[in-house]
């Protein structure tokens, strides 16, 4: 099944990609589907940061990535590269986590 | 001649800078990847066929709980913007035959940014084909790297990689809501996370996230376009390009 998805997901994102080299320009110059393209691109991976760190199944929970996720946020500040934020996230965690915080 | 040589030069340059930066942040994918549960193939197939960070992070994200259904339509959905990167770069690269097919799949974030960074002709298309030859050869290799090494570590959450797998959401979200232009985005990030979290009890997996993709669809249509308003086909972020 994962296969499946797998097969599945990278022809509809190869099929997107293709499409934008055919398509004659003026069809997507307009400014209302450009903008509305970059703020579905936004939501989608605010919302996978908010489920990612914040829910385990159905369930709503604070655990210790939420104060790993902080870390991350305040390396972005500082303008740090995404390896960098990434493994401050984990080393936060992994971290609190043998501390004892679930 | 030397002018438009030296234009050309700076683009690979720069195409080298980027490649690097963004290839090595695929360690990350891939022990992401296997701490989701897929195997080492399916995470190199990822890499190779759907190349798209944003969608292949989101992937792994919802593919074991969400499941088939809502992984496909959550990468899509994130693929949508390669599409839109499709009538900027095309005209530049002036690609035919064999050359189309391969110059959409090398269309992403990174390409089209440095590619459309340049002036039209030797210097952008170096800095497009250079970027997405870059990247695809760095990011599938450092993807490797990554399956290997979270293959060998074990329980992802003793590592943290949980915790890593939101920040890296974080870390690709970030450049998009900055400045002032950033401001419709901030606001519809923040209705998209409120909405996650009151659907993940009462939903099955997978649909949260989709859902708050409606809310962008819906912001997009209705609010009136600020002047400055967020410009998704000028403003192409870079992750780890101005580093």
């Amino acid at each position: 099944m994962t296969w499946f998805a797998i097969v599945v997901a990278s022809v509809v994102c190869f099929g997107l990609k293709l499409a934008g080299h055919l398509v004659p320009e003026h069809w997507l110059a307009q400014p209302r589907v450009a903008r509305t393209a970059a703020l579905v691109t936004v939501a989608l991976l605010s919302a996978l940061v908010a489920v990612q760190a914040l829910t385990s199944g159905r369930a709503v929970v604070v655990d210790a990535r939420l104060p790993a996720l902080a870390v991350a946020a305040v390396a972005l500040v500082l303008r740090a590269p995404f390896v960098v934020v990434v493994l401050l996230a984990a080393l936060t965690a992994a971290g609190l986590r043998a501390l004892g915080m679930p | 001649m030397a002018r438009r040589d030296d234009e050309t030069r700076a683009a690979v340059r720069q195409a080298v800078s980027v490649s690097v930066a963004t290839g090595l942040y695929g360690v990350s994918f891939g022990a992401l990847s296997v701490a989701a549960g897929l195997d080492l193939a399916q995470t190199m197939a990822l890499s190779l066929l759907m190349f798209s960070g944003g969608s292949q992070f989101a992937f792994i994200g919802v593919v074991g709980a969400g499941g088939p259904g809502a992984a496909i339509a959550t990468a899509g959905l994130l693929g949508v913007r390669n599409g839109l990167y499709g009538p900027q770069v095309a005209p530049l690269l002036g690609a035919h035959g064999w050359r189309r097919p391969l110059a959409a799949q090398l269309t992403i974030d990174e390409s089209t940014a440095v590619g459309t960074a340049h002036p039209p002709g030797p210097a952008a298309r170096a800095g497009f084909w250079w970027t997405g030859a870059g990247v695809f050869v760095l990011w599938n290799l450092f993807t490797l790297v990554g399956a290997l090494l979270g293959d060998a570590l074990g329980d992802p959450r003793r590592y943290g990689l949980d915790a890593a797998a939101a920040a890296a959401f974080l870390a690709l979200v970030w450049p998009r809501l900055g400045g002032a232009s950033g401001r419709l985005a901030r606001v519809v990030a923040g209705a998209a996370v409120v909405v996650a979290l009151a659907l993940t009890p009462v939903v099955p997996p997978g649909v949260p996230v989709l859902t708050a993709a409606a809310v962008a669809i819906v912001a997009g249509l209705l609010v009136r376009a600020e002047p400055d308003a967020v410009r998704a086909s000028d403003e192409v972020p870079v992750p780890g390009g101005d580093r």
